[in-house]
């Protein structure tokens, strides 16, 4: 444990983001390095901008009418907040997971291979192979293998996020932004998430950013945590920390207050 | 409209008494006054004539619509929804005024006589293209945006998103609004009557005139007398029962929805 910091390599780098919607900034001036192969969960308050933050991440904020953003995010040697780039291309690096569970109106398999098409998989096999892989990961496979072309609106809450996570999967992206991904769901699902986000990053070394209102599901599955405060009515990161040191020795009397669920 | 109906049932009875309903079908030609009561030709008429313009107008709303939900910049989509809805409210004769004026003399300099299926279609598609574009419009402002969300942050491409997703996701709206686009086609008199040329003949090319069952009943009903008369009150029943079928299947297509 010498110097974890300074061992662990940064994914992204995200320097004095702040984030406008009309005149109303929702968070300013976050400065932010994304450790690898690790899960970073953002906690905080309703309202201080952790959804928001997430969506400059995978520039899906350029679809919000009326949202301006301002400071700098690196991947590796791509500059995301460059208008020019391939949105695409980097909506495929990084997958995003909703609050609420979103699969399209379509087929359990159409869900996969369809995004697998539209990116340029054109070997029906290959799709197939997949499915039946991304499906194996997320622990869907045994229960829908048999009804794959059901419609994939007839699962429940919890199989709709895994199917959610595993179309997203299917595309290998190097990060997962999860936006409250078990907040709509019931404890068991929740629980199975849970432990499914755990694998990931266990098998696979995915690099996930998850934010949650849950501490205890912050505690038990974060590697690092950030705490997000309104500040007056505008975001602000107060600590980012080691999630050992985050919640057992904050640096912060906000996030001892949080942790301890003095506030918030 | 059951009144309507009986209405048209009791006008039409003597004649479907005295000569059947297969002489509608069988007679040699359309002349009343010689008891010959072939509505065949006009049938046609009103069949290709809802027909091409359903077809045309079809696409180019359900275009129109996308642009306006997915592509145009707000202020655009609203003044276009605006002008679209005033496109609606003309009334009938203005189109036929125009379609005589303006697209007739264009058709006719292609391959006369201008008066024609093809003028009929064009000035239909007009009439119809605000009924299926308002419907869609409004259809496709139901797609959930997590849908919409959800692809784009897969980076699937909006091709890809509107035939997979935002079509589909459409598609029981995207009905209702062609059954009621047909309804309106087919029930549309005073501008087919106005371009179309009005000659009683099953059309054989796109430049053939043809008349269509609704400008029969207008041109005629006029002076028709006794078994005539009937006559166009059957055609009358028919456009009818195919209006209440559509509406029949519009209904069903909306509880299918919910
Ligand atoms: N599309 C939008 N247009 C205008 N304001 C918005 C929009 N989305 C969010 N906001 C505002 O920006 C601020 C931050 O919202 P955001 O959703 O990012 O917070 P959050 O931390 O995710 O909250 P929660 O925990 O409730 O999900 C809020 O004050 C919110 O009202
Ligand atoms: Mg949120």
């Amino acid at each position: 444990m010498i110097n974890e910091m300074t061992e662990i390599q940064s994914l992204m780098q995200i320097q004095q983001l702040s984030l406008r919607y009309q005149q109303k900034l929702a968070f300013q001036d976050i400065t932010l390095s994304i450790p690898q192969n690790s899960i970073t969960a953002i906690v905080g308050p309703s309202g201080c901008g952790k959804s928001s933050f997430l969506t400059c991440l995978n520039r899906l904020s350029d679809l919000i009418p009326g949202c301006t953003v301002s400071g700098h995010i690196q991947l590796g040697t791509l500059n995301i907040r460059n208008p020019k780039i391939n949105t695409t291309a980097l909506r495929r690096r990084i997958g995003m997971i909703f609050q609420k569970p979103n699969p399209f109106p379509m087929s359990i398999e159409k869900n996969i291979t369809f995004p697998l098409k539209e990116h340029g998989i054109k070997n029906a096999q290959e799709r197939d192979r997949i499915v039946e892989q991304v499906l194996q990961d997320v622990g869907l496979w045994s229960e829908v293998k048999d009804r794959l072309q059901a419609n994939a609106l007839n699962l429940s809450g919890g199989q709709k996020q895994r199917l959610c996570i595993a179309r997203t999967l299917a595309l290998q992206p190097e990060i997962l932004l999860m936006d409250e991904p078990c907040s709509a769901l019931d404890p068991i699902a929740s629980g199975i998430v849970e432990d499914l986000i755990i694998s990931l990053r266990q098998k696979y070394n995915y690099t996930i950013i998850i934010v949650t209102h849950n501490l205890a599901q912050a505690k038990r599955i974060a590697d690092y945590a950030a705490l997000f405060w309104v500040d007056g009515s505008c975001g602000r990161l107060i600590e980012f920390a080691p999630a050992e040191q985050f919640f057992n020795a904050p640096n912060h009397e906000l996030t001892q207050a949080y942790v301890n669920g003095i506030k918030g | 409209m059951v009144l309507i109906l009986g209405f048209l049932l009791r006008e039409a009875l003597p004649i479907l008494q005295s000569v059947g309903i297969k002489a509608f079908l069988t007679d040699k030609t359309w002349s009343p006054s010689q008891q010959s009561y072939n509505l065949v030709p006009m049938i046609w008429g009103t069949l290709f004539t809802a027909t091409g313009a359903v077809l045309l107008a079809t696409p180019l709303g359900i275009i129109s619509a996308l642009f306006c939900q997915y592509y145009a910049p707000k202020a655009i989509a609203s003044g276009y929804r605006r002008l679209i809805e005033l496109l609606a409210g003309i009334p009938s004769v203005v189109y036929g005024f125009w379609g005589l004026v303006v697209l007739v003399p264009l058709i006719n300099q292609l391959h006369p006589p201008g008066t024609s299926l093809l003028a009929g279609i064009l000035i239909l598609t007009l009439m119809i293209l605000p009924t299926i574009a308002l419907v869609a419009d409004a259809t496709f402002a139901e797609v959930p945006q997590a849908y919409l969300l959800g692809a784009a942050a897969m980076g699937l491409s909006s091709w890809g998103t509107i035939w997979q997703i935002i079509l589909p996701a459409s598609k029981s709206g995207l009905f209702t609004g062609m059954i009621l686009e047909i309804g309106r086609a087919i029930g549309e008199t005073m501008a087919v009557l106005m371009v179309c040329g009005n000659v009683v003949q099953t059309p054989d090319s796109i430049f053939a005139p043809v008349r269509t069952l609704t400008a029969n009943i207008a041109l005629e009903m006029a002076y028709a007398l006794d078994n005539h008369r009937s006559a166009l009150f059957v055609s009358g029943l028919l456009l009818l029962s195919v209006i209440i079928l559509l509406a029949i299947a519009a209904e069903l297509v909306k509880w299918d929805r919910v």
